[in-house]
């Protein structure tokens, strides 16, 4: 088969421009090295040995110009592909259209570059059968996401395993009209037929569009990460669990968690979950109750998934945390990313057994040694921690550390956390937390400005 | 001293802007006209741009020495040569000294396998090698001066005079006195009074952070050391010897000199990279996709975000010239990585005209670490516009003091004035709104988004795919001993080792002379990769 083809691509190039290849270049090959500019190709026949000798670029076979395209960064690659019709052919190869991430900025409001609307449209024409993981990122212009959802109506006739909405700055989706986003997206859901994995953080994505979801894709969909989108409601992830039993990883807002929704995930027929994460925002001071989450609930899924990661983010004001940790809760990772209070660390303490990560933005200016440490002997799990804006004593933070011993892999401690006391100054306290680690480790210092 | 025209013309119609910058640079000159006034002599400020000014002069006056003080900063450096070959044309000598910072910066880059730290611990440890700076000299005599006589004509005012800000487009009427008097006698005054203090407290460490250190401080030297009317050699050595006295001999740990020692780090950081203030084709730069919004941005530079604690900041920024370090962490943040997800290449820009100790290297690297551009920064760590101010200054005088609008509210709200009922608002004759701004953003939905978008940032840059926040960044180790520079023959790594942390995660090393396209940050030789755009995050 090859050589066919570089019999008609030789003939094709001699009726071009090499009228002067002649015979003794179809001469035996052994060690007929010769060079000739322009490429000539040698080759000798004879049973069985087809040996072709390349010695110009165009005619590389496919699958070599495949794949080194498949090295090549988009621009580079579309570059190439006008340099003869032989690459140009390549470039169009299905297997180049598998993964694509249409970049959708507005040249004067955004430092990054666009996905040429040429190549966009090409794409559309000749390759939309052919995308599988695919995804949009665009910048805070409304335009930006309007122009993806131009893209996404038209995705009609193929087999998405993979889509992804990421707005790299504000959240643009959400400006969109509601039904031209909704109608977008349905186009997907509605053609795929095969999404494992979604990711439409921040979007104006609505109940009915899940149900959509889950009437054509319930038995593939593995992944669903829909944070921050406000008008799902809880009944609208409820759909997504009650039906789509091989999902896996999760993440939504803390208004849509409900006890149902942890026991839809923990039935027989579903699988392990791997990842829940869960953001918890505040509205504003006072105006958010926030419910809690029956033990039994989260009981219930650590039983079924007992290696599940969940992961919680807080952005509340101190008085808001109220319903949270009253109960044993089997968070991993958590995060506080305003303040919180010196009692709500020590409920992490009492009732958070399966903790990996604490990341602790701000506390306020009361040491938290006794909360610290309480937390190092109960999270037998604990690696990671990270101190912003606190107080931990020299002393209270060297037994933290012995507590925990090898075991802490990160620890992010801001400078101005420690205080120095009669046991350790800051210098001191540098070696002897890092003879408990087993590794040199310094605090993390801020620039005196 | 050469003013360049070019000033001028950007001042007029200009609203102002910059002028405390001005006013300080003119009366640092006015001071030192003053000092040689005493010495028989005089300042000579030459208007006009360098390339035609010197050759001039230097016919003119017969010149046969030009001196002047060592530029860092790449731009200076960019200038100081093409006046250097200018001045070998003229047959003129040429004597460059290196009195700006402490060390020869050059010589630390050498020391780190010729490049600069970018930890400050490494940073640190380079300089314990290095051991005590050069002594500061003793300033000019009249017997020095004596030597090298000048005719000082009877129009010197008028040709040579120090300008007025008036000359340069300012207008004075309304201008309120300066609180930072430029000049070198200010300088030594304050060092005096600031050493004094030290004596008095009697301990060197780092005082608590409260509303006297947020007010600008009688002894604070940062825009003397910046205009170079203080040494920061006599800074250093002054206060060495201070501690010396008060400890018995026993030498200071490095931690004494830390204001000196980061100006220092920021400027062996810049000196070899042109790009070192714009994140485009700044090899250290993290590009970020931050967003274009002029609205915002206005909103922030003047002080009109609706977050009191912001605008009182921005307030003392714009009439004062001097914020305190940690005031200007929290602009800093909320405008880029905290709250607007702006630029900070814009916040740079608005320092440069405002603060008065704002130069290219520390401006721009402390600008860089504040939004965990550059320096392996953890992000999770984030100032809240209301809490930071709350436990900053509980009382909320500093915030009365700067926005007088909010002087009658309650201590409870007037960080957040919008959460008052609206009884306590009419009370306090300030209705949000109306008569204070709304708050630009929910600080809450604000900087969960941007949590996401710098994860998203840095999850591609070290390709890390687990949970957890802190392993997202890739942290970087430098040994802490640095090696000899013979020895660094031997090893591949110039002691700069990129380590993915993880559990269960082995460590790897990446070589920095073969930066791979996938290497988890980009850290190579400033002189390579100055002109290659950054690929990292690909």
């Amino acid at each position: 088969m090859y050589v066919m083809e570089w019999k008609q691509k030789k003939l094709r190039k001699m009726k071009r421009r090499r009228p002067t290849l002649d015979s003794h270049a179809l001469s035996a090959s052994e060690g007929d090295g010769t060079k000739r500019k322009g490429g000539v190709a040698a080759y000798t026949w004879g049973p069985p040995n087809w040996t072709v000798h390349v010695k110009d670029w165009g005619n590389l076979p496919h699958h070599v110009v495949l794949q080194i395209f498949q090295y090549l960064s988009l621009v580079d690659r579309a570059r190439a592909s006008s340099v003869c019709r032989h690459w140009n052919e390549v470039f169009h190869i299905p297997d180049l259209w598998r993964r694509f991430e249409f970049e959708l900025n507005q040249p004067a409001t955004s430092y990054l570059k666009s996905t040429h609307p040429d190549l966009i449209q090409q794409i559309i024409k000749k390759h939309a059968q052919h995308l599988q993981y695919v995804s949009f990122k665009v910048d805070s212009c409304t335009e930006s996401a309007e122009a993806a959802c131009d893209i996404l109506s038209q995705l009609v006739n193929c087999t998405i395993k993979t889509l992804g909405l990421i707005s790299t700055a504000r959240p643009s989706f959400m400006n969109v009209s509601q039904s031209h986003f909704v109608s977008a997206l349905t186009v997907v859901f509605v053609n795929s037929k095969s999404l494992s994995s979604i990711k439409i953080d921040d979007t104006p994505v609505d109940d009915p569009s899940l149900k959509v979801l889950v009437a054509n894709n319930s038995d593939t969909l593995k992944l669903l990460k829909m944070s921050s989108c406000p008008h799902v409601s809880p009944a609208g992830i409820l759909c997504v669990a009650d039906q789509c039993h091989g999902l896996r990883e999760l993440a939504l807002n803390y208004h849509l968690l409900s006890d149902e929704l942890l026991l839809a995930l923990s039935t027989e027929k579903h699988v392990h979950l791997e990842h829940l994460r869960v953001d918890v925002v505040s509205e504003n001071p006072g105006q958010t109750r926030f419910h809690t989450i029956k033990r039994s609930s989260w009981d219930a899924l650590v039983r079924h998934s007992p290696k599940v990661s969940i992961v919680m983010y807080f952005f509340l004001y101190e008085e808001e945390f109220e319903p949270f940790f009253l109960d044993e809760t089997p968070v991993t990772h958590v995060y506080f990313g305003q303040s919180v209070s010196k009692e709500m660390l020590g409920r992490i303490g009492l009732n958070c057994p399966r903790l990996v990560e604490l990341v602790v933005c701000a506390n306020g200016l009361e040491p938290l040694d006794e909360e610290l440490i309480r937390i190092g002997e109960r999270c037998k799990s604990l690696a990671s921690i990270g101190l912003g804006e606190c107080e931990v004593t020299c002393s209270g933070f060297v037994d933290f550390v012995k507590i925990c011993g090898r075991r802490l892999t990160q620890l992010s401690i801001m400078e101005e956390v420690l205080i120095p006391d009669s046991q350790y100054n800051l210098d001191q306290i540098h070696t002897e937390v890092s003879k408990h680690l087993g590794r040199i480790w310094f605090p993390d210092m801020m620039p005196t400005w | 001293m050469i003013l360049k025209s070019e000033h001028y013309a950007a001042l007029a119609g200009s609203a102002n802007v910059g002028v405390n910058k001005w006013r300080f640079l003119l009366e640092s000159l006015e001071d030192l006209d003053t000092s040689l006034r005493k010495l028989d002599s005089r300042l000579f400020v030459v208007r006009g741009q360098p390339a035609e000014v010197f050759p001039r002069l230097f016919k003119e006056w017969n010149v046969t020495r030009l001196t002047f003080e060592y530029d860092s900063e790449p731009y200076g450096r960019e200038r100081d040569a093409a006046i250097v070959k200018m001045a070998q044309e003229f047959g003129v000598e040429t004597r460059v000294n290196n009195s700006h910072t402490l060390y020869s910066l050059d010589r630390i880059i050498e020391l780190n396998n010729n490049s600069p730290p970018l930890t400050f611990k490494r940073f640190q440890a380079l300089v314990n090698r290095l051991g005590l700076p050069k002594r500061p000299l003793a300033t000019v005599t009249k017997q020095q001066l004596d030597s090298c006589r000048t005719d000082i004509s009877d129009n010197h005012n008028e040709r040579y005079g120090v300008p007025s800000l008036e000359e340069l487009g300012f207008k004075t009427h309304g201008l309120s006195p300066a609180l930072w008097k430029g000049g070198e006698s200010e300088a030594l005054d304050r060092l005096n009074k600031h050493l004094d203090r030290k004596a008095w407290v009697a301990n060197f460490e780092r005082l608590r952070i409260n509303i006297c250190s947020l007010i600008a401080s009688p002894t604070g030297l940062s825009p003397y050391l910046r205009f170079g009317c203080l040494s920061c050699r006599l800074f250093y050595y002054d206060l060495r010897e201070l501690y010396m006295k008060m400890r018995r001999h026993s030498s200071p740990p490095l931690s004494l000199f830390g204001q000196l020692l980061w100006r220092e780090f920021f400027y062996t950081a810049a000196t070899n990279n042109p790009n070192f203030d714009r994140m485009e084709g700044n090899p250290i730069c993290v590009q970020i996709p931050w967003d274009h919004n002029p609205e915002a941005l206005a909103k922030w530079a003047e002080g009109r975000t609706g977050f009191p604690w912001i605008d009182a900041i921005m307030t003392q920024l714009r009439q004062e010239g001097w914020i305190h370090h940690l005031a200007r962490h929290a602009v800093a943040c909320f405008l880029t990585r905290g709250d607007l997800w702006l630029s900070w290449e814009s916040g740079m820009r608005v320092f440069e005209e405002l603060l008065l100790d704002a130069d290219y290297s520390v401006n721009a690297g402390s600008w860089m670490w504040l939004s965990c551009s550059a320096f392996f920064q953890q992000f999770f760590h984030c100032y809240c516009p209301v809490g930071f101010g709350r436990r900053t200054d509980p009382s909320g005088d500093y915030i009365r003091r700067y926005i007088p609008k909010l002087k009658d509210y309650p201590n409870r709200y007037i960080y957040e004035p919008w959460n008052a009922p609206e009884s306590v608002q009419k009370a306090a004759n300030c209705v949000v709104g109306v008569d204070y701004p709304k708050p630009m953003i929910n600080h809450a939905e604000g900087s969960r988004l941007n949590i996401e978008r710098m994860k998203q940032v840095y999850q591609q840059l070290s390709r890390y795919k687990g949970l957890s926040l802190l392993a997202t960044v890739p942290s970087i180790q430098e040994e802490a001993e640095p090696p000899m520079i013979d020895e660094s023959k031997a090893h591949s790594s110039s002691g700069l080792c990129i380590v993915r942390r993880g559990p269960g995660r082995p460590s790897c090393r990446e070589q920095r002379h073969a930066p791979s396209p996938r290497s988890s940050a980009p850290v190579p030789p400033p002189q390579k990769r100055a002109r290659e755009t950054n690929s990292s995050t690909r």
